[in-house]
């Protein structure tokens, strides 16, 4: 499914020298005949070097993808990405795989819209099967203060062009037939749904970034973790890592969760703390649920992946933490707000859980900006939105870096609007990051 | 799950209190500047490590608890009313 | 019939036989069968079809840690899908039916994946599908979704429950996990400790291994007495511990009924499971250990099981699990299996040990069973069961082909370790058992028995007791026991690590997920070579037995890969659950109604009999409208009746908190942004209440009742947010002050007595009270009797009319609503709803939660001018800072159509029409008016106040709407307050 022309993005995917080698069905093939011997790494894991033009600090989807269009798209390719464990299994491998943008903020709804645009394209772009699924993602509401709120923002999308829709009880039905209309708590009584949403496999993102990025020519270096940011004169001269000292002309951080950790070696505050979001796999099953759906009366949300697991989740943990595991309790509520809205679920057994660590700000948008010391930017308060966002915070990102100014998608991430009363504050809770 | 010792009512589940953020920080003078304001409402050190916060017991004595808390491994080094002087754990990042 | 019953097992009852249905056959089984027992039992070997390339498989296991037997039971509390056959007790007349198969089991179509078995390698799917970009979506992600997936979901019979399961919180001071010689042992050297104990087992029966020893019979049975004798200890069967959380707190499921869909249970409403919240001071974790599977080609075969596995269908259920089985083992342990059937009449049809000796080797060539040492099996003839096996020496010379029904595999031990690492525990590698053991830091508690190394009944009790004595004593106890006789470990060798044997064949690491070896050597090639890369590319260890048997073969593999030793790759991170959980068990009683509690106003059954129309508002049911009919037009006859003549409505779920003291005042002046210090007593104050940020938190209106004493309001949505910031600004900022805080939200009901005949009304049920305006002005707070209750009498007015609050004890709100209803009723007075509240309150340009939407500050709203001068507030700093004032931000105003006939809808953009995809602003709240004709709204639009007077369109894309609109101030109503004033 396209959209209107939201992502005009040059590519040049076109000339490009393949590492790995082509993904096709007629490769599957021809390396099926030969006991597939003939694949090969799907990005260098490379050996760092003294210096670097760039030095992304962050192999998750929003470090990968920021490398990935500064070499591909900036024509910036002496980059490297540190990370400091394998790439990919922070938040990007860790998130239940949707994708929307459904937003109420203008100036929020046209950054996300331009992240679905490039995810419409991103398989072709990428050569990487990421399984863009746009099922259509749907919000249950329960009363009419509630629907009041949601027209508007069905509105806001409309008008900044993306999609949104109205669907009464009846369509809802039709489209979910497993749904319980009337025989919870709290009734269902119509839905909104953007049917351009979707999922994504996640895994999938990481990688298709990876082997991009590395095959334009950016080293990325695993195991690597960086233990300080040096300075000199008032600007970032590189950061210490575990593998030494690597000079650098910008660093830009991409971290998630562990922003602040990063920024504090520059003695540098940020508006962030960091939160849990659980997320959870069944059992597989076989079809039951077409689109994503968003219980409107609890913060329950839940899609089916093609695999068949039921994944699912519900609110952030309220106080802050690093541990990656979620508290017992949350996993209750989720599962009492899941048979709320699916009563079949009741029977169906929930297989893994497990958290990432969320980069909560005080206002719930995220930061996409220069920070305080010449030289250093930040790609990261996404709070639990960050993986939709991949290829938007990834182009917008690589826009700063390259270019030394927002890309005007971004003009109202930046970190000094907290400072100056500029805050974008989607549901108006206030600089209380455990309450977005 | 967190399990808080709560100086008045024991030991209770986490469930019962709500997290108030940072019990580091001391709310500006009236006469200070916005500035200062601003780091208080909006900056953070958001540790990797060691944590003073506030916990506040709603559902028990709706008394506000400061906790030192370690933010990775969730142990608790100590817990005490609004009032009491904690000793940091060793190892807690000075502010 | 190539199985059999041979003997009486420990769990059947040979004198009761059970009916049960199988893909459709009619099956006998014995009460106390597992439906894998009973279908070996009957000599039934194909249960299912591989998830990927539909391969026959049969039963591998005899517990939880199965991969194949995968069933859907449909039994008389409806459909459940994904059980697995081992741990499923038979019940009567239990349908039961094989999964992943069309048409049958026997002749399933989709085995024609096998063909194109190479296409479908690790990670296939993220190399194609790509074109043509419409394809994924409307052909290919539809195919790969109806393939994959197991059980089906939301088959009739209904399965959900109409009563919740339950959940129970236990205490305890040591929680024993796992009731095997490790837990027992333990448990009895802590019985004399005086801590509280309580044990729990996932299984039908205590015991654990010593279940399949007959010569530990005597020591189980006298150590489950004494246990049970011992008043602090607990011991729970059927329970499984699914999580380790923080703090010693653990979750566990218990099931109550006896079999997974017992009628009896169902019909009576009884919980079918219950999660128990453990709350621990120490753990003892003696989970045991699950035997490993061998990676050889083809090991995938119905027929082809977990050496143990034998040895538990016989002791436990009395089955034999072929008639000439061939077990193919590295260590010692395994043998047993073989010494058991052996000596139950069935005949080994051959050992087969890489190693060139073994104590074990010597002892079944003492038995008379054949032994081929120094060997491996290198190929497993037959499709739908195994056939034969061919054996070869080591070094790759063949020596035998051996016809055979079962070939057993164990290929070591790996600890069940999850939950230890869950509680914060380490895992070492033991390489001289080939695998990791765990181990818990002492302030957690102690991993005993298999789980930590120590194989062997008897060294597995030694270990249990030892642990209890070294856990006491962190603990400060001691803990003594008398001395029992423990029957001995027979001598083993040493084990020597067998991971894979290479051939022509497929050789399965996971058999749920059908990963092979050569999957997880092409991971490594395409540089998914970290453990947890090459788990998500292969999948391996992602199914439901979540690689119990075979997560260390995988592991192994990939480090022979990269040429490294397993202690180098490591294991994945085990995340919750132990075992897969339901949705139900989590959930409990709060499920359908019970959701979330229901908060009901004082006067509800009241509301009811005036036959109201209730909304939820977060937890709280409120009137909306007093009429079944919906649409306008009841909601603004209820207007217009308070407009006309009188409305009594409720507002009894605003927030109330009681603040006395010394120093209320000078508190009320710190946390607001007008002040409250000079406030009269007697009076009512409008006020604002700002965040640090400076922006608006809540509003209401606060009342002086004494010197020290206050009454503030809140508004519903707000209520628990602004106690908690009046706590915190309390304690930890101003605990200068002398001011104590009571929520008394619940303690009074509030009713509001609006229109122009609100004093009448209200002097019918307050006779002797003077409610003229000079006793009773215009914002009054006094207190009064109505209706002859004692209780508060208040006039404010959100409405814009005349109006009053009273405010009476709960228990009496029945009463003084009815008496209010009566008094009304000759003056035409009609009680009204929240809708009601909302049309009357939009006319006079009050806000509500609606645009107080946590985004507005003072500027916005036009309540600038209430922002103290003088001294210190919440949000007084940041609420000057130019951000926060500037007049682009969006300002309140009100808003008309010039069209009277044109609607408006709550949500509709602002937009000038020379600019119509620019968002100027939103309407918040709009309404038919009863004032004058047509629609009016309340909306929030950058630069408002200067745009008073200007025309914009208010658009409704959604609608397909648009309407030119006039903005007008909020405040158009009847300014000067004659009205409210009279």
């Amino acid at each position: 499914m396209k959209s209107p022309a939201t992502s005009d993005v040059p590519s040049t995917r076109s000339q490009r020298h393949r590492a790995s080698g082509r993904y096709s069905a007629l490769r599957l093939l021809r390396e099926a005949l030969t006991g597939h011997r003939g694949w090969r790494p799907a990005w260098r894991k490379a050996e760092p070097r003294k210096e670097y033009q760039v030095v992304i600090v962050g192999g998750g989807g929003h470090g990968l993808a920021t490398a990935y269009y500064l070499a591909n798209h900036f024509g910036i390719t002496d980059v490297a990405v540190l990370e400091k464990g394998p790439i990919g299994l922070g938040n990007v491998g860790r998130n239940t795989t949707i994708i929307r943008s459904t937003y109420y903020r203008p100036e929020n709804i046209r950054f996300y819209d331009f992240s679905l645009g490039l995810w419409e394209g991103l398989e072709q772009e990428l050569n990487f099967n990421a399984m863009v699924s746009q099922r259509g993602v749907v919000y249950t509401w329960h009363n009419d203060g509630q629907r009041d709120h949601m027209i508007r923002r069905a509105n806001d999308m409309r008008l900044a062009g993306a999609d949104c829709e109205e669907l009464d009880r009846a369509a809802l039905k039709k489209l979910i037939p497993p749904i319980a209309l009337d025989s919870g708590r709290f009734p269902v009584l119509g839905a909104f749904m953007q049917p351009r949403g979707g999922t994504v496999r996640h895994d999938a993102v990481a990688w298709g970034y990876a082997r991009g990025a590395s095959e334009a020519g950016v080293d990325i270096i695993e195991h690597c973790e960086v233990t300080g940011l040096r300075q000199a004169g008032g600007r970032v001269t590189g950061v210490e890592t575990t593998r030494g000292f690597i000079g650098a002309g910008t660093v830009c951080l991409a971290v998630a969760g562990h922003s602040s950790h990063l920024a504090g070696m520059a003695d540098i505050r940020l508006p962030i703390e960091t939160h849990a979001l659980q997320a959870f796999v069944s059992e597989s099953i076989k079809p039951f649920l077409d689109v994503v759906l968003m219980f409107g009366a609890g913060h329950f949300y839940i899609s089916q992946s093609d695999k068949g697991g039921m994944v699912f989740g519900g609110a952030i943990d309220a106080h802050n933490t690093y541990a990656q595991r979620g508290t017992q309790w949350i996993a209750q509520e989720v599962a009492a707000e899941g048979v709320a809205l699916l009563p079949d679920l009741a029977r169906l057994r929930i297989l893994r859980q497990w958290s990432g660590v969320m980069d909560m700000t005080m206002d719930g948008s995220p930061i996409i900006s220069k920070l305080p010391l010449e030289g250093l930017v930040m790609n990261g308060g996404w709070c639990y939105g960050g993986f939709k966002a991949i290829p938007a915070g990834g182009y917008t990102t690589a826009h700063l870096i390259a270019r030394g100014a927002s890309h005007p998608l971004t003009a109202h991430m930046d970190l000094a609007r907290f400072a100056e009363g500029r805050t974008v504050d989607e549901i108006g809770t206030g600089p209380f990051p455990w309450a977005h | 799950m967190l399990r808080i010792d709560c100086p008045h009512c024991g030991t209770r589940d986490e469930v019962e209190f709500r997290y108030r953020g940072d019990a580091g920080l001391r709310r500006p003078a009236a006469a200070a500047d916005t500035a200062a304001f601003v780091a208080y409402v909006y900056e953070r050190t958001n540790p990797r490590g060691w944590h003073h916060e506030w916990w506040y017991h709603a559902a028990g004595c709706r008394q506000f608890l400061q906790v030192w808390r370690h933010t990775v491994t969730h142990e608790i080094h100590a817990v005490g009313t609004v009032a009491a002087v904690l000793t940091p754990p060793d190892g807690a990042a000075t502010p | 019939m190539t199985a059999r019953r041979i003997t009486t097992g420990l769990l059947t009852d040979p004198s009761r036989t059970i009916e049960f249905e199988f893909d459709g056959r009619r099956l006998s089984a014995l009460a106390g069968d597992t439906v894998a027992s009973a279908l070996l039992a009957n000599g039934v070997r194909l249960v299912g079809r591989s998830f990927k390339y539909h391969r026959p498989r049969g039963i591998v296991t005899a517990g939880p840690e199965e991969p194949c037997a995968l069933i859907d039971i449909f039994g008389a509390s409806g459909a459940l899908p994904n059980r697995r056959a081992t741990t499923v007790g038979v019940t009567t007349g239990m349908r039961v039916s094989s999964q992943n198969r069309w048409p049958s089991l026997d002749l399933d179509l989709l085995a024609i994946n096998g063909l194109f078995a190479p296409l479908f390698s690790a990670g296939f799917y993220y190399k194609t599908f790509m074109r043509p970009a419409w394809a994924w979506e409307r052909l290919f992600e539809p195919a790969i979704r109806r393939a994959a997936g197991l059980g089906k979901l939301g088959v009739a019979p209904d399965a959900s429950p109409k009563t919740g399961d339950e959940i129970l919180h236990d205490h305890t001071d040591v929680l024993i996990i796992g009731t095997g010689a490790a837990g027992l042992s333990a448990a009895r050297r802590l019985a004399s400790s005086g801590l509280r104990i309580m044990l729990v087992e996932r299984d039908v029966e205590a015991g654990g291994g010593t279940l399949l020893d007959p010569r530990w019979q005597a020591w189980r049975t006298q150590t489950l007495g004494e246990l049970a004798a011992t008043p602090r200890i607990r011991l729970l069967t059927r329970t499984q511990v699914i999580a380790a959380h923080d703090h010693g707190v653990f979750s566990a499921v218990e099931t109550c009924a006896a079999g997974a869909a017992d009628a009896a249970h169902h019909a009576e409403g009884l919980p079918r499971e219950r999660l128990r919240v453990i709350r621990a001071r120490r753990v003892l974790l003696a989970s045991g250990a699950n035997e490993r599977w061998i990676a050889c080609p083809d090991n995938d075969r119905p027929g082809v099981m977990i050496a143990g596995a034998a040895l538990a269908y016989l002791r436990r259920y009395g089955v034999a699990v072929g008639e000439r089985p061939v077990l193919f083992t590295n260590n010692d342990w395994a043998y047993e299996s073989a010494f058991a059937l052996h000596e139950a009449g069935v005949s080994i049809g051959a050992i087969v040990d890489p190693r060139p000796s073994s104590n074990a080797a010597s002892r079944a060539l003492a038995l008379g069973i054949a032994v081929y040492s120094g060997s491996v099996v290198t190929a497993i003839e037959g499709r739908r069961a195994v056939r034969a096996v061919r054996i070869a020496s080591v070094d790759g010379a063949p020596r035998a082909t051996l016809d055979t029904d079962c070939l057993l595999l164990s290929g070591g031990f790996q600890a069940e370790s999850a939950l230890a690492t869950q509680a914060g525990g380490s895992l070492q590698w033991r390489e001289d058992l080939a695998s990791f053991a765990a181990a818990l830091p002492d302030s957690r508690g102690v991993v005993t028995g298999a789980a930590a190394g120590r194989y062997g009944l008897s060294a597995a009790a030694q270990d249990g007791d030892a642990a209890a004595v070294r856990l006491a004593s962190g603990l400060g106890l001691s803990a003594s026991a008398e001395t029992i006789a423990l029957p001995d470990d027979p001598e083993t060798s040493s084990l020597q690590a067998l991971w894979e044997v290479a051939g022509h064949g497929k050789c399965f690491v996971d058999l749920q997920h059908d990963v092979t070896t050569d999957d997880l050597r092409q991971a490594h090639r395409e540089g998914y070579t970290h453990i947890e890369h090459a788990k998500r590319y292969t999948t391996h260890g992602m199914a439901t037995d979540q690689g119990r048997i075979g997560g260390l073969l995988g592991a192994a593999v990939l480090a022979a890969a990269r040429g490294q030793s397993p202690s180098e790759v490591g294991l994945p991170t085990p995340r919750p659950y132990i075992h897969p959980t339901s949705f139900a068990a989590l959930a409990g009683g709060e499920i359908g109604a019970h959701l979330r509690p229901e908060r009901r106003f004082p006067a509800h059954a009241s509301h009811v009999a005036c036959g109201a129309t209730f909304v939820p508002s977060g937890l709280w049911q409120r009137p909306l409208v007093y009429s079944a009919v919906t649409g306008w037009d009841p909601v603004l006859r209820e207007a217009r009746a308070v407009r006309e003549t009188a409305g009594i409505g409720d507002a009894s779920s605003l927030g109330k908190i009681d603040v006395q003291g010394a120093d209320a005042g000078r508190f009320l002046d710190f946390v607001y942004a007008n002040r409250f210090s000079t406030l009269a007593i007697g009076k009512a104050r409008y006020g604002i209440m700002l965040r640090e940020d400076g922006c608006l938190l809540d509003d209401g209106t606060t009342s002086r009742l004494g010197e020290r004493h206050f009454l503030l309001t809140t508004t519903t949505a707000n209520h628990t947010a602004v106690l908690e910031h009046l706590e915190f600004q309390l304690q930890v900022n101003r605990s200068d002050l002398d001011v104590v805080l009571t929520d008394v939200t619940d303690q009074w009901a509030q009713f509001s007595i609006a229109g122009p005949r609100a004093r009448q009304l209200l002097q019918t049920v307050m006779p002797d009270a003077d409610l003229s305006s000079a006793a009773v002005p215009f914002m009054a707070a006094l207190p009064a009797r109505i209706a002859g209750v004692r209780g508060r009498l208040f006039r404010i007015s959100f409405s814009g009319e005349l109006a009053y609050e009273v405010a009476v004890p709960r228990d009496q709100a029945d009463a003084v609503w009815t008496a209010l209803l009566e008094a009304g009723r000759p003056l035409g007075a009609l009680p009204y709803g929240v809708d009601a509240l909302n049309t009357l309150r939009i006319e006079k340009g009050h806000i509500t939660t609606a645009e107080l939407d946590g985004n507005t500050t003072a500027h916005d709203l036009g309540f600038e001018r209430m922002l103290k001068a003088e001294g210190d507030f919440v949000g007084r700093v940041l609420a000057q800072r130019p951000g926060s004032t500037s007049t682009q931000r969006r300002q309140l105003v009100a808003l008309r159509p010039t069209d009277s006939a044109a609607r408006l809808i709550a949500g509709m953009i602002l937009v000038d029409r020379s600019a119509p995809r620019t968002n100027l602003g939103d309407v918040t709240s709009c309404t038919p008016s009863v004032l004058v004709d047509g629609w009016i709204g309340l909306a929030l639009l950058a630069d408002g106040r200067r745009r008073i007077g200007s025309r914009l369109l208010a658009v409704s894309p959604l609608h397909g709407e648009s309407v030119e609109v006039e903005i007008t101030t909020p405040h158009w109503f009847d300014p000067e307050n004659t009205r409210v004033r009279a």
